[in-house]
């Protein structure tokens, strides 16, 4: 095998030889050597840039096994301290070292359904004017452009403007049908988050129905289907496990928002009374106390939410993913 | 020299358990055009792509036997030896569509690392081209990407890549299916050309082609070489009946 | 025509009216929300904004220079960890379809880009935080790899995947090895894919607040050790924002507008840059 040349040996028979070169033939040899040396370099770097590659992609289930591990490793305290209890638990005090997660549990849940809710008329509207309507053409290719930017805006602002201009108004809307007008609550962070989940139903929704066969809704205008009709009894049949996912995926993403819902929802760990009332989620419950939990438990606590943070959000993901990719194939 | 520049002993490919060429032994001498034919799916291609070890790229690829360049098994040689001694082109022209013309005939120095002196480089270039006729097209637009080029053009660019590495052998896979009839004798007149300088392995469907550009031609059906002899004589006295049967058109 | 297909049809305008007007609908808070922060910050950057620090309260004036020198570090130093792993794993699962190992990377990319970033930071905070005994810029900068991680290995691997085979073809047949054929073929002829996901990545992080709540967690004064506390621009944003505070108000609106100014000319240049250096196949 060539790779068992000896390097030193070339380079100084080459120095030898460059010393007494005089003739083209000798110089020629040198460049052939040359040559072979530099190709032996090569197929070491191949080797190492192969090697590189499956290390790094190795790296990627390395990096999710061990987020996983450390998120169980560092919440088997609160694990062992409170139990099962801790999912249904109403009080959460962490001074008297009661950790009970239900308020978060549900002011998750209530921040997240409440938002898709009010986008899923807005993304599927998107979708349905992207995907059949009006596919091609500058003004839906800017509104596309637009409806992306939506994701783009960071987080924060939307906190910020919902803080500075949402609270006022919702405020002012809860003063007209009396209930305690403190303007922060469930209600105003599900509006900021309806927002910013719009685009996600609404990208993949489009795409879904841009693939729905020409011939199925020729079929259906051929016998006298109009437009609506053919929306509602192809279009959306074809499309329904498509536009589940783009669902889903607007749901991971209310789910684990973070920074926006913290600075709206009011930050209470009481249980919400109405939508209208403050709460907490479990995002913003961790941003709020992890820099504060003083002890141990308590800490433990805060990193079980981002566990189950974490779980839910990784299994919605992942059906999310498996009902795309089972209606592109 | 010896005048037998290839030679196949035994030679074996296989798609995991497809076995698609079959104990192929063959030699092609130095200095010569030898053309493979044969219908489709017979493992021409798959045999040609085996004897610069392009074949086992494919994921689940592998080969057996042997494959003699001057006596060189190069089953045993790293790839990248063999292929820089033995050049091919394929069936679409594939010019580097981020080059320009200039640095498309260089690319096996470019983009190997080898630094060669701007003069060197330059002679090269005109002389790569020049052994394609493509000189004169294009000696006024060498910084044009090569995708500027028409089809033969673009096919006739990457014979003189290949060509500029300065090969012994040269592969051509289906080099004219993509082109259109003009550029297709254009490029068949140069297969005479270039076996002065090279030896020439060209696998065709086309068995005009192979009568027209060939000094041997052989023949694979199902996997096997069935027959490998002077193109005159396969063409106007077959030994074998699937031969005769193919030449005559009887299946296709 | 009958009263039937008449209502029939009637039904059908109405649903795509109705369609239009929640679509255009959707725009409406974004712009919005851009007018009210570009009017209520951009009065507020000024060469004083830009090269001084924040003053105590009570102190009118101040800036938010530590913020940004702080946002440029962190990113930097996120974006020299993620771009290089992020390229060569997406080289890997274009080079690799349906080996074992990339449908592994592949679930385990999925699932990174779903985790919320707050959950990252916490990971962030176990890993760097507290083994290096306190918070610091490093942390934040892993925490937002991780996060661009997903964005640039999708891309790379999308791009790479719809570069025609006859291309690595031609490089290999020159003798090319392995490193040398993606090095200098494929990178270059996806080029223009590649770096619209490398900057759609920065452009994603550079206004994520949560992971960094807990790593590079904030400072008041200009820093450039990578192993102490940074200040960000979102993290300012936040900070400032909730506080009671008019004049830090004011100085959060000026920091929103300029990170949403950056955020959203960098989503508009890679638009753009994607087009520009498209390599024509």
């Amino acid at each position: 095998m060539e790779t068992s040349i000896d390097n030193n040996l070339i380079t100084r028979s080459e120095n030898i030889l460059e010393r007494v070169i005089t003739s083209a033939k000798i110089r020629d040899a040198v460049k052939g050597i040359k040559r072979i040396k530099r190709s032996h370099r090569q197929i070491r770097a191949e080797n190492v840039f192969r090697k590189t590659i499956v290390i790094v992609a190795l790296l990627m289930v390395v990096l999710v096994l061990g987020i996983m591990l450390t998120l169980v490793l560092q919440s088997i305290l609160s694990i062992k301290t409170t139990g099962l209890a801790y999912l249904w638990g109403k009080t959460w005090d962490p001074v008297q070292d009661i950790f009970g997660a239900y308020p978060f549990l549900l002011g998750t849940l209530l921040t997240s359904f409440l938002a898709l809710f009010i986008s899923i008329p807005f993304s599927f509207a998107v979708a349905i004017f992207l995907g059949e309507y009006y596919p091609k053409g500058w003004l839906p290719n800017l509104l596309k452009n637009t409806v992306e930017l939506i994701a783009a805006v960071p987080s924060v602002i939307y906190g910020f403007w919902g803080l500075a201009v949402l609270v006022p108004i919702v405020r002012s809307l809860e003063t007209k049908i009396n209930v305690a007008p403190i303007g922060l609550g469930i209600f105003t962070s599900s509006l900021i988050l309806a927002v910013m989940i719009i685009p996600y139903a609404a990208s993949l929704g489009q795409s879904m129905i841009k693939m729905v066969p020409a011939n199925l809704k020729e079929a259906a205008y051929s016998l006298g289907a109009t437009r609506w009709e053919v929306i509602r009894s192809v279009i959306l049949p074809y499309t329904k496990s498509g536009l589940f996912a783009g669902v889903l995926l607007s749901l991971g993403r209310a789910l684990g928002e973070t920074m926006a819902v913290t600075m709206v929802i009011g930050n209470t760990s009481l249980i919400p009374k109405s939508i209208f009332a403050p709460g907490n989620t479990m995002a913003s419950v961790i941003a709020n106390e992890f820099t504060e939990a003083d002890h141990p438990v308590y800490l433990s606590a805060l990193i079980e939410l981002g566990l189950v943070l974490f779980l839910v959000t990784v299994v919605i993901n992942m059906i999310g993913k498996r009902l795309t990719k089972k209606f592109t194939n | 020299m010896e005048s037998t520049i290839v030679k196949a002993i035994d030679y074996n490919a296989y798609f995991g358990d497809n076995h698609v060429v079959k104990n192929v032994n063959i030699e092609i001498p130095r200095n010569s055009v030898v053309a493979v034919m044969g219908p489709s799916g017979c493992g021409k291609t798959t045999f040609l792509r085996g004897i610069n070890r392009m074949h086992e790229l494919i994921p689940g690829a592998t080969a057996k036997g042997k494959i003699l360049l001057n006596g060189e098994d190069v089953m045993e040689m790293h790839p990248i030896f063999v292929r820089l001694k033995i050049g091919m082109v394929f069936q679409r022209p594939n010019p580097f569509p981020n080059l320009s013309i200039y640095d498309n005939v260089i690319a096996g120095y470019k983009l190997n690392g080898i630094k060669l002196p701007k003069a060197e480089k330059d002679k090269i270039v005109e002389l790569s081209l020049s052994r394609v006729a493509l000189w004169n097209e294009v000696k006024d637009s060498l910084t044009k990407k090569g995708s500027f080029l028409s089809g033969g053009q673009q096919q006739r660019l990457c014979i003189a890549r290949a060509v500029a590495m300065e090969p012994e052998v040269l592969l051509f896979d289906e080099p004219t299916s993509a082109l259109d009839p003009i550029s297709t004798s254009t490029v068949e007149e140069l297969f005479h050309e270039l076996k002065k300088n090279y030896t020439l392995i060209i696998v065709t469907h086309n068995m005009q082609q192979a009568a027209r550009v060939s000094d041997k031609t052989a023949f694979f059906y199902l996997g096997e070489l069935v027959e490998y002899d002077e193109t005159k004589q396969m063409f106007t006295n077959p030994t074998d009946i699937r031969t005769q049967n193919y030449i005559t058109g009887r299946f296709s | 025509m009958s009263v039937q297909v008449k209502y029939r049809i009637g039904k059908s305008v109405g649903f795509q009216v109705l369609t239009i007007l929640l679509s255009v609908a959707c725009v409406i808070p974004l712009i919005f929300i851009l007018i009210y922060i570009i009017q209520a910050g951009i009065t507020k950057i000024n060469w004083h904004f830009l090269t001084n620090l924040p003053k105590p309260v009570g102190e009118i004036g101040g800036g938010i220079a530590n913020a940004l020198v702080g946002s440029m570090i962190v990113i930097g130093v996120a974006s020299v960890i993620a771009i290089p792993v992020g390229i060569l794993c997406g080289i890997y699962l274009s080079e690799n379809k349906n080996s074992k190992l990339a449908y592994w990377s592949r679930l385990c990319v999925d699932i990174l880009q779903g985790v919320p970033s707050i959950v990252i930071g916490i990971v962030a905070y176990f890993w760097l935080v507290k083994p290096l005994g306190g918070f610091s810029a490093l942390s934040g900068s892993a925490a937002l790899a991780v996060m661009m991680l997903p964005i640039i290995i999708r891309s790379t691997e999308e791009t790479l995947l719809m570069l025609p085979d006859t291309l690595r073809e031609a490089a290999y047949a020159l003798g090319m090895p392995f490193h040398r054929v993606i090095l200098k073929v494929i990178i270059p002829c996806g080029i223009s894919g590649i770096l619209s996901g490398v900057m759609l990545s920065v452009a994603r992080i550079a206004g994520e607040t949560a992971p960094l709540l807990f790593t590079a967690f904030g400072n008041n004064y200009m820093a450039t050790n990578l192993t102490k506390p940074m200040e960000t621009l979102p993290h300012v944003i936040f900070t400032y924002a909730t506080s009671p505070y008019n004049e830090w108000k004011d100085l959060a609106w000026g920091a929103s507008c300029m990170l949403l100014i950056f955020v959203l000319v960098l989503n508009i240049f890679t638009k753009f840059i994607t087009r520009k250096w498209k390599v024509q196949l």
